[in-house]
């Protein structure tokens, strides 16, 4: 068992301005715990989480590659920014975050570089106009206000990870039933030729959650380096 | 923390901004160091994610003069302990990336980098 990252120096202050590690996080964190195997064959040089909130996800993913990966971390929110880079010095891992949107300012230099892929994004079904506010208003609103099908955010993402995925790459993705993940599937497949499959599921009070895993056809995560 | 190795993957995006746009030229820096543990086999790994002239270049502009021009062929102890000085153990924690084209200026501060655009800036 990988121990849950030590949150205790983040306190209520910083949950009124940064997502607090919910169901979503935790679900994630399984995913990543049953792949750690997979994980760790790929050999990753560069992971990347996007919307790394509190820096929880991030923080467990270096308990399991340890210092052998760069860690970036990039958020909309400046003050998940600093959580993100707090939870990573309590817990001993060398977060780098970045403020910005999606992988704006990355993209160039890491043009399908990315081994391992992370977003929990919001994807809470909300009125387009408010993703659209919660999006500019760089806070707390960020963080789960989603637009249609709370996919609105997520759709923006998905059209950006061919670019940053490498070949060996994988994509761990959150969703809801609701943001018809059939759907997120076929898409990715008949554009990108990203093959997703369901690898965890569980249904925490009223939300059906889902961790998609996403990677090149014809890629074997599982295959010896 | 914004470590050169960071640095080092951060190119202007602002609108129209496509040529010329790397690397951000840092100014008014404050550094501050930090050991981390020695990890050759990360390094040697790195190496060809790294653009070296934009990281010697960063370094000499920190007053780090260790890297060598051209990269070495030969990754001996002594080449790879000063990389490992520059790309890890310094951080920046405030200043300002200037990009060399279109001279926007994305700052860092508390060792987080800004690279938000607003809007009308987005490429
Ligand atoms: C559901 S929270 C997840 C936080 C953390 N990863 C976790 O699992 O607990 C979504 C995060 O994505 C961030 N976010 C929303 N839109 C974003 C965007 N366009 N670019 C980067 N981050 C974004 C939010 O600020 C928030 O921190």
């Amino acid at each position: 068992m990988i121990p849950t990252p030590d949150l205790s120096h983040l306190k209520a202050e910083d949950y009124d301005r940064v997502y607090e590690p919910a169901e979503d996080t935790f679900l994630l964190l399984d995913a990543l715990e049953a792949d750690q195997e997979l994980l760790k064959a790929l050999k990753p040089s560069i992971c990347l989480e996007v919307g790394s909130g509190s820096g929880c996800v991030s923080s467990f993913l270096g308990s399991i590659l340890k210092d052998t990966t760069l860690y970036l971390c990039t958020d909309l929110n400046p003050h998940a920014c600093v959580c993100t880079s707090r939870t990573g010095s309590q817990n001993r891992v060398a977060l780098n975050p970045i403020n910005t949107s999606f992988m704006e300012g990355l993209g160039q230099r890491l043009h399908r570089s990315i081994d391992v892929l992370l977003f929990n994004p919001p994807y809470v079904p909300t009125v387009e106009e408010e993703a659209a506010q919660a999006q500019d208003g760089r806070d707390i609103q960020g963080s789960w206000a989603g637009g249609n099908d709370g996919m609105d955010v997520t759709n923006r993402f998905l059209g950006l990870v061919d670019d940053m995925l490498s070949e060996r790459g994988v994509l761990y993705l959150v969703a809801l039933k609701q943001n018809n993940l059939p759907e997120i599937q076929e898409r990715m497949k008949a554009h990108y030729g990203l093959e997703g499959e369901v690898a965890l599921q569980r249904r925490a009070g009223r939300e059906h959650l889902f961790i998609l895993r996403f990677r090149r056809s014809q890629q074997t995560l599982c295959k010896d380096p | 923390m914004v470590r050169l190795m960071t640095h080092n993957l951060l190119a202007c995006h602002a609108k129209g901004c496509t040529t010329n746009n790397f690397p951000l030229a840092l100014k008014d820096v404050q550094i501050e160091l930090r050991e981390s543990d020695f990890n050759p086999d990360f390094l040697k790994g790195f190496l060809p994610k790294l653009d070296w002239p934009a990281l010697v270049l960063a370094a000499r502009q920190l007053g780090d003069e260790t890297l060598p021009l051209q990269q070495p062929e030969m990754l001996d102890d002594e080449f790879l302990k000063n990389l490992h000085h520059v790309l890890l153990e310094i951080h920046i924690e405030e200043g300002s990336m200037t990009c060399p084209n279109c001279a926007h200026v994305y700052p860092i501060s508390n060792g987080i980098p800004n690279m938000l655009l607003a809007e009308h800036e987005i490429g």
